[in-house]
């Protein structure tokens, strides 16, 4: 049971406050950016490429002129006069924001249509002929380096195949030693594809350029818009529009899950809209466009583990090749071109790991963004828990008691991991007992015995995995060289009444009702008295923004200690009220109260209230505290995650029967909105499980592009989770509190994939690539020969 | 996703709507629930230069059991067969069927109607029509023709109404004898297209014999498709595990699904081999309750 130190009325930590946001929500009346209408507003729309790679030999502007309402066709040759055509990535790689002369992916922009209705600008679109020289395009990332591949970037200086970059960490030659004397050895190929965020507000924005001011206000859906400012002003700041002069703002977001961060073309387009034509220009991508333009995850992954007959694990090793389309236009912190994705070692205690990647250039559309996952954690957490089960299947011992056996125990942290994390804290052998408790593990195992034996398809599987979020400390995370932490700006008006402001973003999250929790907790304020604001860098404190889990380690510390200022400061106004020293008084909730003495107190609203009228002599008046916070270590939430499915032996239908889900991220906020969030996340967990892919065809076509073909599951194919938690407080997180918006998403899919392989194991189903669907079990068993075999006899 | 633009008109009768239809020509799209063709003409690969509402026009959206009959209007949508209790006591395929049809919002403005004309093998009423036997009413300036529904489908999205006609009705005999049918389809989720699905009657004397069949199968060729072996595997026989298993297989045989997004060639005949063992079995258990 989690403990309150507030009463319900204060509603501090620990309580299910109900989320302040959702009357809006609820009534219709969030403000979204497609809400946003201004005076004399243009529309724009994109112009996008057919093709994967091709030689653009004419736009023709005339033909998309010709349509009523079309005002201005806007191409690279267009941008290049002003220096616009190309941008950074947040990866210090460059991205076109409109080509000059080559299309490098099907559905890159090509040209924008500004015209005086949405309707019109999308006519234009269509009326628009653009003339190509079609080029065989590389799709297969593993031919990218082949000798006959086309050279993708001869942009880049220095670029002499399609190679981004090589990444390597842990200990090589240790590690080929542990294989090399290790009894048993086991090694999958595995593909975690490319898969989208498929938020249902797709990226869009009003760029609202003032020729007379020369200022610039980006209203957007981005979940980093200090980060966006600083780049808008790195872009443009040749052209006049310097950091000052631009604001933005970041209105309610329907959804961003790690696809709101990067800067797309769209939004520098409509910027060099507004600048050249003095008008405010909206750009709302569609949902194709949107589906098939941007995307997270795409490791090839080779795993490997090598260990003792008897089931002890001594060293892993990772090698990855990452598609990351035609430029790196991931987000990851500047020194971590994987990401975090060395967390792959995972919640087990051996000496020895090695792991490498190689990214490569494709006619693919550039992303790699963090779909609800901290930085490519999601990849390496379906490696590791995918090849332990491997390990465990191979020397034919119960996959949870492997882990129990290979864990690292409570006593051994802080952990120092062999990629070279210091895990905080955790208690796994905790979590995965509750889990096995909750789901009934053994009954199940008889259950699942007994099925075979009539050829019954049942599988379960499990997942206990770490995570590693919050960043980051400012000595290793930095984005284009700012470093990762996050802040709190609280300011307590004279009635005790506070309004708070932070450098993050809500998406869905529920800011306003949790960080409003946090300084209750710590200031005795009521939340329901503090309002939250975040999304306006002309107000809000800067940060970096909202996502890898980041808001609550980061900016939720910064709230807490934000708050313990005001209450030092409070202690002090209390002891002049009170006329006593200050080390007379103690705390509770809400007031400093003299010891042994609490009727003589002073709520924490009498103190604010003096603070603007009564104030000590010498003391600066007033009631405000900022802090930025700059976190000393990262975060590492856990979860044992159990799943239980039954397939269909004739079609292979899945049915994911139960799902258990035991997460520990430490001390919790607001246990409804941490459940809404693993919910969701679930879900988002379940989909790359057993449903979404983006699918190309060999010229780079993609297949599925509408959410008819791009299958997100629903509430129907979303089976009843069942939640619960451990509570392992981060040591050095001023509230103990991880972070948990990710876990969920990160600790699925391996439970799932592991559960199907499981089910197929009487057929000799080794490991399946996920989205595994009913008609890839198909093709699997008919390719291993075996859709006939008799599976009684094995069981 | 916006269309391109079009005219439009919502006539109040059926002879102000064929006329209309008449002097467009074929520049002219009926529109009915809209949930085939509006999707269609938000990607751009449907643009009628103008569309005749038919739903202003009373009287087409009739749902009643006459007798030896049911009749649907063209215009009934999809819920109000589904939701008819007195339909479910003789065909509870269409329950079966429209709970897999996309989902309710679409149900509860989608038309039976369109679910034919639109003449796509994927849509799900195609084979419960061809397992039921139905006919279809088409309306013309020159008076009402009917078609059975094996004459009805021609080709990819072609049907046998004409230019200037619109689907009126639909009737099914309520065959005499222990009735039963069922529908299911594969779908990857829900609201999918089936990857393959199977429409089954049976029709069986008093000592259980199977007097007729009738089997629709969905989206496993060019165009909706009668399984005709596969119901004469069942006619003459008391429906047991052999002659299941015999229609299952003819099924299988039959159909000439794609390789696609929703399976391969093989993987679809598998579905419908099971789909098929699945719903004669359905069926045989409805028709002896």
């Amino acid at each position: 049971m989690i403990q309150c130190k507030t009463s319900k009325e204060i509603g501090g930590m620990g309580h299910s406050v109900r989320r302040k946001e959702d009357d809006r929500f609820v009534h219709g009346k969030g403000k979204y950016v497609d809400d946003i209408k201004l005076q004399g507003m243009l529309y724009m729309d994109i112009k996008r490429s057919p093709y994967a790679y091709a030689k653009i030999t004419n736009i023709d502007k005339d033909s998309a002129m010709a349509v009523e309402g079309v005002l201005a066709v806007v191409t690279g040759k267009d941008l290049e006069q002003y220096n616009l055509h190309w941008m950074p990535t947040l990866m210090s790689d460059t991205q076109m924001v409109l080509p000059v002369d080559t299309a490098m992916h099907q559905g890159q922009e090509v040209a924008a249509i500004i015209a005086t209705s949405r309707e019109a600008a999308r006519d234009g679109r269509e009326a628009l002929m653009v003339d190509y020289d079609i080029m065989k395009p590389v799709v297969d990332p593993f031919k990218a380096l082949d000798d006959d591949a086309p050279l993708l970037r001869p942009d880049k200086e220095g670029q002499k195949d399609n190679q981004a970059w090589h990444w390597e960490v842990g200990n090589k030659e240790a590690t080929q030693d542990a294989f090399d004397a290790a009894d048993v050895v086991v090694k999958e190929q595995m593909h975690i594809p490319r898969i989208h965020v498929a938020s249902i507000e797709t990226c869009g924005c009003v760029a609202d350029y003032d020729k007379i001011d020369n200022h610039l206000t980006m209203h957007m859906t981005t979940q980093a818009p200090h980060a966006i400012r600083t780049v808008i002003a790195l872009v443009a700041g040749h052209l006049g529009i310097t950091e000052e002069k631009v604001r933005v703002i970041a209105h309610d977001i329907g959804g961003g899950f790690g696809g709101k961060v990067p800067v797309f073309p769209g939004y520098v387009i409509a910027i060099a809209a507004s600048f050249l034509i003095g008008k405010p220009v909206k750009w709302i991508e569609d949902r194709s466009d949107n589906l098939t333009n941007s995307f997270a995850r795409d490791y090839h992954i080779t795993a490997e583990m090598a260990g003792t007959k008897d089931g002890k694990i001594l060293a892993t090793r990772m090698k990855v090749l990452a598609d990351h389309g035609y430029t790196d236009g991931a987000a990851n912190p500047s020194k971590f071109p994987t990401g975090m994705f060395s967390i792959g070692t995972g919640s087990y205690d051996y000496p020895n790991a090695f792991m490498e990647a190689d990214a490569i250039y494709t006619n693919k559309p550039p992303g790699g963004v963090a779909y609800r996952c901290s930085f490519r954690v999601t990849e390496a957490v379906h490696a590791i828990e995918r090849i332990t089960d491997r390990f465990a299947l191979e020397i034919g011992k119960d996959p949870a008691q492997l882990r129990f056996d290979n864990f690292i125990k409570k006593d051994q942290f802080p952990y120092h991991s062999p990629t070279g994390w210091e895990y905080d804290s955790g208690d796994y052998h905790a979590g995965l007992e509750l889990a096995l408790k909750t789901v009934e593990y053994d009954k199940l195992r008889e259950e699942q015995a007994e099925k075979r034996k009539n050829g019954q398809l049942m599988g379960i599987g499990l997942s206990t995995f770490t995570e590693i979020v919050g960043a980051g400390p400012s000595k290793d995370f930095d984005i284009l060289g700012i470093k990762m932490f996050d802040s709190a700006e609280i300011r307590v008006h004279p009635t005790g009444k506070a309004i708070a402001r932070f450098g993050t973003k809500s998406q869905g999250q529920g800011h306003e009702t949790t960080y409003a929790q946090i300084i209750a907790e710590e200031l005795g304020i009521p939340s329901k008295d503090i309002i939250i604001e975040e999304g306006d860098t002309d107000t809000a404190p800067y940060g970096l923004g909202t996502y890898a889990s980041r808001s609550t380690p980061t900016a939720g510390a910064a709230a807490a200690i934000a708050a313990r200022k005001l209450r030092d400061k409070a202690k002090k106004i209390a002891a002049y009220l009170l006329e006593v020293s200050e080390d007379d008084l103690e705390w509770e909730p809400g007031k400093w109260f003299v010891k042994g003495a609490p009727e003589k107190a002073k709520t924490i609203q009498e103190i604010v209230f003096a603070s603007y009228t009564n104030h000590p002599q010498g003391m600066e008046a007033g009631f405000e505290a900022t802090h930025y916070y700059d976190p000393p270590n990262l975060t590492f939430p856990s979860g044992a995650y159990i799943c239980v499915v039954d397939i269909d032996p004739d079609t292979f239908e899945i049915k994911v029967r139960r799902f258990v889900a035991i997460d520990d991220a430490g001390h919790i906020i607001n246990p409804m909105v941490a459940q809404g969030q693993v919910h969701g996340g679930l879900t988002q967990g379940l989909a790359p499980a057993m449903y979404e892919e983006i699918i190309y065809d060999e010229d780079g076509n993609a297949l599925n592009g509408t959410l008819m073909d791009y299958l997100v599951p629903t509430a129907v194919e979303s089976p009843s989770w069942e939640t619960g938690h451990t509570v392992t407080p981060s040591p050095h997180h001023p509230i103990g509190a991880k972070g948990i918006g990710e876990s969920p998403t990160v600790g699925a899919p391996p439970a799932i994939a592991n559960a199907i392989v499981d089910a197929l194991k009487p057929y000799g189903v080794t490991h399946m690539d996920i989205p595994i669907t009913p008609a890839k079990i198909f093709e699997k068993l008919k390719s291993m020969g075996v859709l006939d075999k008799d599976i009684t006899a094995e069981a | 996703m916006i269309p391109a633009s079009f005219d439009y008109s919502a006539p109040n009768t059926l002879e102000e709507a064929l006329k209309l239809l008449q002097e467009i020509g074929d520049e002219a799209k009926i529109l009915a629930g809209g949930h085939s063709l509006i999707p269609m003409m938000k990607l751009r690969f449907a643009e009628p230069e103008h569309l005749v509402d038919l739903n202003n026009i009373p009287g087409l959206s009739e749902v009643s059991m006459n007798g030896d009959t049911l009749t649907i209007g063209a215009m009934a949508r999809e819920v109000d067969v589904e939701d008819s209790e007195e339909v479910a006591k003789v065909f509870p395929i269409f329950k079966d069927a429209a709970k897999l049809i996309a989902d309710p919002q679409v149900r509860n403005f989608g038309t039976l109607g369109g679910n034919l004309a639109h003449g796509d093998a994927a849509n799900d009423q195609p084979a419960v029509m061809l397992a039921l036997n139905a006919d279809l009413e088409i309306t013309g300036l020159d008076g009402a023709r009917t078609v059975g529904i094996d004459e009805f489908f021609y080709g990819f999205y072609m049907t046998a109404i004409q230019e200037g006609e619109i689907l009126t009705k639909i009737t099914i005999p309520v065959p005499s004898g222990k009735v039963g049918n069922a529908y299911h389809k594969l779908e990857r989720k829900v609201g999918d297209y089936a990857t393959a699905g199977v429409a089954v009657q049976l029709v069986l004397d008093a000592d259980g014999t199977c007097i007729s069949a009738g089997i629709g199968l969905t989206n496993v060729n060019a165009t909706p498709l009668r399984a005709e072996r596969s119901e004469q595997a069942l006619v003459g026989t008391k429906v047991d595990d052999a002659a299941i298993e015999a229609a299952a297989q003819a099924a299988s045989e039959d159909c000439n699904p794609s390789s696609d997004l929703r399976g391969s060639e093989d993987y679809k005949r598998r579905v419908v081999k099971t789909i098929t063992k699945r719903m004669i079995a359905k069926a045989l258990e409805r028709a002896n309750a």
